[in-house]
């Protein structure tokens, strides 16, 4: 489970049996510092309330198919918390 | 497994059921010799674990599912499983 954070929306009207109503998200992954790591990908949204300039944490591979409604689905990540605070050591 | 550090905390309000009441904490990897790297995970933690201890990370969906009694649908990867006392490396 990682930190991103979410920098865009994907619409996409047809899609594969078990994600209608599933919302798509663009995030940006984040390192231990909460700098950007890596490069930006798509997750769907278990949370149905994240949106651009959240702070989220995602589950990747076949934990993100289980946070969502219909349960074998073909997603590999999942956003599955809006963050409100993050405190860290230095 | 691997051994990791604390190093914060994550507090979110709005997330999956699966981590409802469960405490977040952020740690990173450390090397044999108990360097950290880049790699870190947001973990569940059944054993209270705090900032700064060093602790035995697991970093598999079925075993965490396993640990936390959501089988078989918990949206949980990593979990903080033991406070490490000692590793001797030779």
């Amino acid at each position: 489970m990682q930190l991103a954070k979410v920098i865009g929306t994907v619409v996409a009207t047809r899609k594969y049996t078990g994600l209608e109503g599933v919302k798509f998200l663009v995030v940006q992954p984040l390192g231990k510092r909460q700098e950007p790591e890596g490069d930006p990908l798509v997750a769907a949204d278990a949370t149905a309330q994240a949106g651009p300039g959240h702070t989220v944490f995602i589950v990747g591979v076949r934990e993100a198919a289980l946070a969502l409604p219909v349960k074998f689905v073909p997603v590999d990540h999942a956003i599955v918390g809006i963050v409100d605070e993050i405190a860290t050591t230095p | 497994m691997y051994i990791g550090r604390v190093f914060g905390t994550v507090v979110a309000t709005i997330k999956h059921e699966t981590f409802a009441n469960r405490k977040l904490l952020l740690v990173e990897r450390l090397s044999p010799e108990g360097e950290p790297d880049k790699k870190y995970d947001i973990a569940v933690d059944v054993v209270q674990a705090g900032v700064g201890d060093r602790v035995l990370v697991l970093d598999e969906g079925n075993s965490a599912r396993q640990i936390v009694g959501l089988e078989p649908n918990g949206a949980i990867r990593a979990v903080v499983v033991g406070i490490v006392d000692e590793v001797d490396v030779r």
